[in-house]
């Protein structure tokens, strides 16, 4: 739809590129083309994935040994919670929206996205947002040292930096709600005639479950943000004991957020990996109906959980019981997703491409994180754990062992298409290894640190805690500097290479594979037809 | 932290060892090590309740081990004899609806099995009944205070402080054996007492938490919370804030004495021996050059944290004193900054913390130091009548 408007003109097909609209800067400004919003998406999220990776060293540093050395705690504060905030919110999802952009219209044979406008306008809103974040370092008083959960009073005493990501955070819940609108309709809307949602490829699904989680729970925190501006300067007391309000208030609000917004990250990955595995197994995947009904209990029973991250805040007990039981009721539907997973693999005649072996180490990570988060859902071991550096190290098994490596999966499966070539092999095989060594050297050793005793967000430790302290920071280093090769990845492989086929991967599944690589700008101007063989069911 | 060893718990010890060298075995890169540094399991349990946590815990991680190993085994043969590269043919099947149903009531029996002794532990660990003493904790930025509520030691109160120089924190001096895990004068308790902790804070959100009782307790600016621990052994544990609570987070550690019932004894008695010395006469009338030097500890104690030794400050989060207009203006808006604090910023209301006598004396001295040589004296009594208003 959007698309035949964009090009206008009859006798135009798939082939042709963008021909008469703006070129160079405008072009992307104005872009309405899912393919362009999708490329720059992931050049932002690529962007903001090295400033919030540049704050994480600064932070490791500090924390090599023992004794205040290269930063002040205030700074030290600001860079984690910027490192948070830009990662979660700069750098993961808008990865994932990315893929969805390039991917979704080309998985269900639609043009575009159904709102090709309100696409470039979701895109758009995000660098003032990465803006306002950065420049808060700037001005008087830094950036907010509150940790990205902003718990108040300590985010009521912060500078006008606070204020500046509050606004980030409205603008990129904007950004985040057009985009989910966008992603539901196009997904109800504009599958090929024939693909039931039932026979839909399973990062669809994904991302039609995550996107319902964005709009219910980003509003949320709008929320919560917008009590705290007005806490801040308008004189309520929502959160101010002393006027009749509670902090813990907020924690609720934040963490109904917060805790599908975990799933918000983690779901889209399972996507991408429920593609990648089956591909290089040659094989069906296992169990689609049950991954999709996992999928929707995974983002139902996340909104019931909210309060495991508040166990110490003095919730009652019949609360904490609660909570403990739900909690561990998540565990069900994400085992059965590792299950299919493995079943998918076994029998099947596996071969071992990068794709494939981010999609091994993001299975066998995400595990390690999945199954530490049942040791913290138990209440009474959680006491011991909370706001130590075993929820650290739960919380990057989760995020970037999950998100970051399932991204990396869809970047090298999918990169062919975007480029029309293929990428070297040698180079995203080293990527991989040095990730999977350097990320458990980096935070393994953080579970030890967590259960001796190790409180987070601190810039400076007791003796005891050296060594591990030590491993970790040399691992982070060797981590953060292997993510470059990424880089030198996508350039070459834009730049010229092994000219890839439609299909460069024999056992890829899917409508994506059936137009020819590079994807022409424009694709599926008309429905094509639903071959039941490249059905993900 | 506070690794009191008992050699005698070798069975236990044994079995925590165990479940460290699971931990490690996942990764087989840290096996063997049993260092103190290295430690990869909790801290040595000290109550019974602490006990049970340790032992959940490690029930918990041979239940994640086993089923970690369980589904990668899985994954490991499939790797090794269902590639293509060895001519394996793919299979073609994708549902079974037995395995799939096996696969969701397995894990939720597991999940039932564990969460009875997860809830019987966590029950107790809320019981708060029947206390044999109560004290009560409050968190200021940064630094607790304690007061003691019930039991024989009723009324004590004082505030206890990092008592790691600065200098070993700037890497100026060898770094001391309990490097920011020492204070100036910790919470002291009978052994084999049930201990009631009372939490509260006067800023922001702070976390009373001490690992070898398994305790960890939010302190809520305007709320209660409670907590209890029963300390089976004598010495000396610590533990640290465990919540963000601005720039010293890292620096307000927590150090619980359990002493013999003698000790405590003796110990509650000199405190109200040196209650009733310290107590100032408030009608005393101070010489201006006594008055800045008690000034001057009372400041290194609270103030120096946030605008420095040399009054300086560290702008703009906390302004300097040295020069300061509030500090050069008049007498009654100073004093009243120091009493009433100012609401929405790091700067605490000290009234309820420091007494006539010591916040005249540090006002005095912020008013005679550096370069702000106004030469005032401040009387107690001045402070007194200014309370009142």
């Amino acid at each position: 739809m959007q698309a035949s408007q964009h090009a206008g003109h009859a006798g135009h097909h798939e082939d042709d590129s963008h021909g008469h609209g703006p070129t160079g800067l405008m072009r992307w400004i104005t872009t309405t083309n899912h393919k362009d919003i999708g490329t720059m998406y992931l050049w932002f999220s690529f962007a903001m994935f090295l400033v919030g990776g540049a704050m994480s060293l600064i932070i490791r540093a500090e924390l090599l040994s023992p004794g205040l050395q290269y930063v002040s705690p205030e700074f030290y504060n600001q860079m984690l919670t910027l490192h948070a905030l830009i990662m979660v919110f700069g750098a993961i999802m808008p990865a994932f929206v990315g893929f969805a952009n390039w991917m979704i219209p080309m998985m269900i044979g639609a043009p575009d996205m159904a709102f090709a406008r309100m696409n470039n306008w979701s895109f758009w809103l995000l660098p003032p947002a990465a803006i306002l974040l950065t420049a808060s370092l700037f001005v008087p008083g830094g950036a907010a040292g509150t940790g990205w959960t902003l718990y108040p009073p300590l985010s009521i005493q912060m500078g006008m930096g606070m204020d500046m990501a509050i606004f980030a955070v409205h603008i990129l819940g904007m950004s985040s709600i057009m985009g989910s609108i966008n992603i539901i309709t196009t997904v109800l809307n504009m599958r090929t005639p024939g693909m039931t949602l039932m026979k839909m490829p399973l990062f669809c699904w994904t991302w039609l479950v995550t996107a319902f989680l964005l709009i219910a729970s980003m509003p949320i925190l709008a929320g919560a943000v917008t009590m705290l501006l007005t806490d801040r300067h308008f004189g309520t007391s929502f959160f101010n004991a002393a006027g009749g309000g509670d902090p813990v208030l907020f924690q609720h609000i934040f963490w109904f957020f917060g805790h599908p917004e975990v799933y918000i990250i983690a779901l889209p990955a399972f996507g991408v990996v429920s593609h990648v595995i089956p591909a290089f197994s040659r094989k069906h995947l296992f169990g689609y109906t049950s991954m999709v009904y996992a999928i929707a209990a995974i983002g139902l029973i996340s909104f019931f959980v909210w309060a495991h991250h508040m166990y110490v805040t003095g919730i009652p007990l019949t609360g904490q019981l609660y909570f403990m039981y739900a909690t561990m009721l998540i565990a069900i539907p994400t085992g059965v997703k590792v299950f299919n997973w493995v079943t998918t693999m076994w029998r099947g005649s596996l071969s071992f491409e990068t794709p494939m072996l981010f999609a091994l180490g993001f299975l066998v990570l995400f595990t390690i994180g999945g199954l530490t988060g049942l040791v913290l859902a138990m209440t009474a071991v959680d006491i011991q754990l909370q706001d130590t550096y075993y929820v650290v190290a739960h919380f990057h098994y989760v995020m970037v062992a999950g998100a970051l490596f399932s991204a990396y999966a869809g970047l090298y499966y999918w990169l062919p298409k975007w480029t029309g070539h293929m990428y070297h092999e040698g180079l995203g095989k080293l990527h991989f290894w040095l990730s999977m060594i350097f990320f458990n050297i980096a935070f393994f050793p953080q579970h030890f640190l967590g259960l001796a005793g190790m409180p987070r967000r601190i810039p400076d430790y007791a003796q005891q805690f050296a060594d591990f302290n030590m491993i970790s920071t040399w691992g982070s280093f060797g981590f953060g500097f292997s993510q470059l090769l990424v880089l030198v990845v996508v350039f070459k492989a834009m730049k010229g290479g092994v000219k890839a086929e439609a299909r460069p991967w024999d056992g890829a599944r899917g409508l994506e594979w059936t137009v020819p690589s590079p994807a022409p700008h424009h694709t599926f101007e008309d429905p094509p037809p639903f071959d039941p063989a490249e059905a993900h069911g | 932290m506070a690794r009191n060893l008992n050699k005698n718990h070798d069975v236990s010890r044994l079995r925590r060892r165990s479940a460290g060298l699971l931990m490690a075995g996942l990764l087989g890169m840290f096996a063997g090590v049993a260092n103190a540094a290295w430690e990869i399991s909790l801290q040595e349990p000290v109550t019974a309740l602490a006990r049970r946590v340790y032992d959940l815990h490690t029930l918990l991680t041979w239940v994640i081990g086993v089923i970690f190993v369980g589904v990668f085994a899985v994954v490991a043969y499939s790797l090794v004899f269902h590639r293509k590269s060895k001519g394996h043919k793919a299979a073609d099947f994708h549902d079974n609806t037995t395995v799939e149903i096996a696969w969701t009531i397995v894990p939720t029996l597991i999940l039932i099995a564990i969460a009875f002794p997860a809830t019987t532990t966590l029950v107790q660990m809320r019981d708060t009944s029947q206390p044999d003493l109560t004290i009560k904790a409050t968190g200021y930025q940064w630094k607790w205070g304690y007061e003691y509520v019930t039991g024989d030691a009723a009324g004590v109160k004082y505030m206890s402080v990092l008592s790691t120089p600065r200098d070993q924190i700037e890497n100026k001096a060898p770094k001391g054996e309990h490097y920011l895990l020492e204070v100036d004068r910790p919470m002291v308790v009978p052994v084999g007492k049930k201990v009631r902790m009372l939490l509260t804070a006067s800023d922001v959100i702070h976390t009373w938490s001490v690992p070898a009782f398994a305790v960890k307790a939010d302190a809520v600016p305007g709320f209660l919370r409670d907590t209890w621990f029963r300390a089976e052994k004598e010495g000396t544990y610590r533990g640290q804030c465990s919540e963000l609570c601005g720039k010293d987070h890292g620096f307000m550690p927590v150090v619980v004495e359990v002493v013999s019932a003698e000790k405590y004894a003796a110990w509650v008695a000199d405190q109200k021996k040196a209650m009733a010395a310290v107590s100032d006469d408030p009608a005393k009338v101070w010489k201006l050059d006594e008055l800045v030097a008690r000034g001057e500890k009372v400041y290194t104690a609270n103030c120096a944290a946030c605008h420095q030794p040399a009054g300086q400050g560290l702008p703009p989060a906390f302004p300097a004193l040295d020069g300061s207009k509030i500090v050069k203006g008049p007498k009654a808006a100073h004093i009243d900054m120091v009493v009433k604090g100012k609401p929405g910023t790091a700067m605490a209301a000290f009234g309820a913390q420091l007494s006539d006598t010591d916040i005249a004396a540090v006002v005095a001295y912020e008013r005679n130091a550096w370069t702000n040589k106004l030469g005032e004296l401040i009387q107690p009594a001045e402070v007194k009548a200014l309370r009142g208003k």
